[in-house]
């Protein structure tokens, strides 16, 4: 029986196309502001889109951080964060002064393009390399290739933190798992069958 | 590395999907929703929607119909047509759009390019740079809501558009819209390759050559209206999108 997933609204990222493919792969999923659904919750998605402090200030002024901590770390809740909601799982970012959830240890770093010919944001498709197996990517698939949005890229301090990478010039962290926390940099509701794939290995994952 | 991006471009005239030739005589082509799905099970990279009554007509984003239609897409979808607010581009992004799309409210209103990436992000702030050209072959900016030709440089605006914060340029050629005469890739060198950020342009597609010398002239993304709806020398309508494979084959670097 899957559990239903709890999509955080902390007033920032496009929650309306994550609940829109969660629904159309026959995910129950619900949109929350509620800080004791948050704690109740067995999987939840932090959506994300914009500035790092923005961020974290719209988490912290939302009153949702520390009942996802709980959900996350004393009742080992599976997290997803999107985007903006991998970034912030981490300790700082490049992009801005304020402290990360520092659920995974490392920092956000902005894409180093000087004169390399490479533009930022990076912004467009991008084949996405799974690095160990884990619950969003099935391995055996030929192929696969997410929509890709930013301008900063996470950088893990334990490299098997890393989950999946792609390339902008050098190759980059483009999603991470530990435990019941990961992290997708990429839009998997923006990725269409791909992003359905990943969301459903997500809902099926114990 | 990412592969330019090719964008069904699609034009909204009240509730149907219509095509134009130069920028005039828009003609129907079929339901926007219907259009969506097939564009989805096709995969596209990414649609624009432009409501070009709105534009004329001074009205506001239609809404519940973006968000139905978007709620069909999941893929990135860029929508612009009578958007002059912050508060209608956050609605717009809180339906599911990707992307806005300004034209003449940033002329109108010179700050709303800033106002708008302040608040959204510059990378979903999208100036839109209509195109035509003076008696001479000069190129000038066209006003889609006054329909006539300015004075102004379409590519100083282009800067201007950038330095306020748009974080992707989408340039419309006003005419080679609708037919099929290629791109003109000068008109791409000479915005694209002055602009730090993407630029998409519209306006000429006929066939898949076409998008390849777009994206070698310096476009990060190609767009094209009729080439995805007709199909055949007498147009039939009908919706088409090449094979990813076939994309990757043509327009990947190795």
């Amino acid at each position: 029986m899957r559990s239903e997933i709890l999509v955080l609204d902390y007033g920032l990222g496009n929650v309306a196309s994550v609940l829109n493919m969660l629904h159309h792969i026959g995910a129950r999923a619900r949109l929350s502001k509620a800080a004791e659904d948050v704690a109740k919750a067995d999987k939840l998605i932090l959506p994300g889109v914009g500035h790092f402090d923005a961020g974290m200030r719209a988490l912290s002024g939302s009153g949702l951080r520390d009942p996802l901590q709980q959900a996350v770390f004393e009742r080992g809740a599976r997290l997803l964060g999107i985007c903006l909601g991998m970034q912030l799982l981490f300790e700082s970012s490049d992009e801005g002064v304020s402290v990360g959830l520092g659920f995974l240890p490392g920092r956000v770093r902005r894409f180093d393009v000087e004169g390399r010919g490479l533009r930022v944001p990076h912004m467009g498709w991008a084949v996405v390399y799974p690095t160990k197996p884990g619950s969003l990517f099935d391995l055996s698939a030929p192929e696969q290739r997410f929509y890709f949005v930013h301008s900063f890229h996470a950088v893990c301090e334990r490299p098997d933190d890393v989950a999946a990478t792609a390339n902008h010039g050098d190759t980059f962290t483009a999603a991470v798992e530990r435990n019941n926390i990961a992290g997708v940099q990429f839009h998997p509701e923006k990725s269409h069958r791909f992003g359905m794939a990943l969301l459903s290995r997500f809902a099926e994952a114990a | 590395m990412l592969r330019a991006r090719v964008i069904p471009c699609l034009l909204l005239d009240g509730v149907g999907l219509v095509k134009t030739t130069r920028f005039r005589n828009p003609s129907y082509v079929g339901d926007p929703i219907n259009a969506l799905r097939i564009f989805n099970e096709k995969e596209v990279d990414e649609l624009i929607l432009l409501d070009i009554g709105a534009s004329r007509v001074g009205t506001e984003p239609q809404f519940d119909l973006i968000r139905s239609i978007v709620s069909e897409a999941f893929m990135p979808v860029a929508y612009g047509g009578g958007i002059s607010s912050v508060v209608q581009a956050k609605r717009l992004i809180a339906t599911g759009v990707e992307k806005v799309i300004v034209n003449s409210a940033a002329l109108r209103y010179p700050d709303l390019i800033g106002a708008l990436s302040r608040e959204i992000g510059a990378s979903s702030t999208v100036a839109a740079i209509d195109v035509g050209r003076d008696p001479s072959g000069g190129y000038r900016l066209f006003n889609p809501a006054q329909r006539r030709l300015t004075d102004i440089d379409p590519q100083a605006q282009a800067r201007r558009a950038v330095a306020a914060g748009a974080g992707e340029i989408f340039i419309n050629d006003v005419d080679r819209d609708g037919t099929g005469d290629g791109y003109d890739l000068d008109l791409i060198k000479q915005i694209a390759l002055t602009v730090s950020v993407p630029a998409i342009i519209c306006g000429g597609a006929g066939q898949l050559s076409d998008l390849k010398l777009a994206v070698n002239s310096g476009a990060a993304a190609v767009a094209a209206g009729s080439m995805f709806v007709y199909i055949g020398k007498h147009r039939a309508v009908m919706i088409n999108y090449p094979k990813y494979e076939k994309l990757r084959e043509l327009l990947s670097d190795d």
